[in-house]
């Protein structure tokens, strides 16, 4: 019964340590939503080596435009007009091609179009706060948007997210899927947010800072942030032709 | 002699991960919050249609905080094989799954009671890294406020004691009572599966 031949690929474990910590109680809404016994760990399966495949064909022509994807024919969002551009890449430093990444944010005065979000500042009624991207041949992506607004949260008695656009990530397997918040270089509402001190290492925060690329930015339109994007990696990269039997 | 490249075996470190947030369905499922013309639908929503093959099946279920409160902004996703155990995932190297069965599905939490629903088909069995058939399991994602890294777990069926028995997962468990956390209870295409976040009645999540 054991004579079938390994797996294809294994992705390398998780380093728990780098990512936040489950039970973080600075963040509140933490310390009942944290599991308290051990995970079980297992070597990966077919379960977990593959993952759902989105094609470009979903994505429509505005859906990486923040700016224009709500917005009234002829009109924008309000704030300020930042495109953010990246890579995805594994630990390997291998692209991470054709996975869907989905993008959302408060508008440029920090308010979500969300029912439940009741800050006083006002909807901006061009702004929706969602957009989508497929990532190119070479893991490359970019989207554009306006600069959310810090906003006020119920945790602590006066805290503020940072300047923030939440992330999720499919990789080419189940094991990759991620999801992240993007900053923005030099705000000084980062190191202070109980959110991204949940991260204990001051390297896997900078991580999370997305550079002003100025050479990138477009003259009297908009600048553009650069955040590139890490994926697990893999023993073995199941995509080169060898899928069976490396 | 060969080279050898010093350092690490891998350069890069993983982006960490952040919270979801309460407003993850923004990004995720915007049709669902009222954000309406951006997306045709939203994805996930729609596993099976009439031609898939299998049992066709409802999964539903609510994931419950440490104090025993359903969690009414959490978002599950789930992963799962045909009913011939494929997947349908370029990374599928023994064939070509059900073309009629998406294999992933995305719930948003109803936001008044909790609950999430899945119309899917019952998974077939599908090889652990030594051959050994694993029994029928769904695998989940969950993410949402407070949870900072995706929690990952699976669903297996309480009708199939027999694969339940002899799946190579089970075997690494040292707490046997912990099994019972991820069988879906029911049968005859309806289930239901709680998950518990914390407490006694925690549900196993893995490091996979």
């Amino acid at each position: 019964m054991k004579n079938s031949r390994p797996q294809a690929a294994n992705y390398f474990p998780r380093d728990r340590a780098w990512h936040p910590q489950a039970y973080a109680p600075g963040y509140k809404s933490s310390v009942l939503r944290a599991p308290q016994r051990p995970l079980i760990a297992f070597a990966n399966t077919l379960s977990e080596t593959t993952g759902p495949a989105f094609g470009h064909d979903l994505i429509g022509p505005l859906d990486n435009d923040l700016t224009l994807n709500f917005a009234q024919p002829g009109m924008s969002a309000i704030g300020e007009r930042v495109v953010v551009q990246g890579r995805v890449m594994d630990e390997r430093g291998q692209p991470v091609p054709n996975v869907l990444l989905e993008f959302w944010q408060a508008n440029a005065g920090g308010r979500y179009r969300h029912k439940k979000d009741n800050y006083l500042a006002p909807l901006d009624p061009n702004f929706g706060g969602c957009g989508r991207t497929v990532t190119g041949d070479d893991g490359t992506y970019a989207f554009r948007t306006v600069r959310p607004g810090p906003y006020p949260w119920p945790n602590g008695p006066n805290d503020w997210r940072p300047a923030h656009i939440h992330i999720s990530v499919f990789g080419q397997a189940f094991a990759q899927r991620l999801i992240t918040q993007m900053y923005f270089e030099g705000d000084p509402l980062i190191p202070r947010c109980p959110i991204v001190r949940t991260i204990n290492d001051p390297a896997a925060i900078d991580m999370l800072v997305a550079r002003l690329d100025m050479d990138a930015s477009a003259p009297m339109d908009s600048l553009t942030y650069r955040f590139d994007i890490v994926l697990r990696g893999s023993r073995s990269t199941l995509f080169e032709n060898r899928l069976e039997g490396n | 002699m060969t080279n050898v490249t010093p350092g690490p075996l891998y350069p890069f470190k993983e982006s960490p991960s952040q919270t979801a947030g309460p407003y993850v369905h923004i990004g995720l499922t915007p049709n669902f919050c009222g954000i309406e013309g951006v997306y045709d639908q939203d994805l996930g929503i729609a596993m099976v249609n009439d031609k898939t093959s299998g049992e066709h099946i409802t999964v539903e279920g609510r994931v419950f905080d440490g104090a025993g409160t359903p969690l009414k902004d959490v978002l599950v996703e789930i992963w799962q094989a045909d009913a011939d155990g494929l997947y349908n995932s370029p990374a599928e190297p023994r064939g070509t799954a059900d073309p009629a069965f998406t294999g992933w599905g995305r719930c948003a939490a109803d936001q008044t009671t909790g609950h999430f629903r899945f119309e899917t088909i019952k998974p077939g069995r599908v090889p652990f890294t030594d051959g050994r058939l694993q029994a029928p399991h769904i695998n989940i994602w969950i993410v949402a406020r407070g949870i900072n890294l995706g929690l990952n777990t699976r669903i297996y069926f309480e009708d199939e004691a027999d694969a339940n028995a002899a799946d190579p997962v089970f075997e690494r468990f040292e707490h046997k009572d912990r099994v019972a956390t991820l069988l879906a209870k029911g049968g005859n295409g309806k289930y239901s599966h709680d998950i518990h976040l914390q407490g006694p009645q925690e549900t196993v999540f893995f490091d996979i």
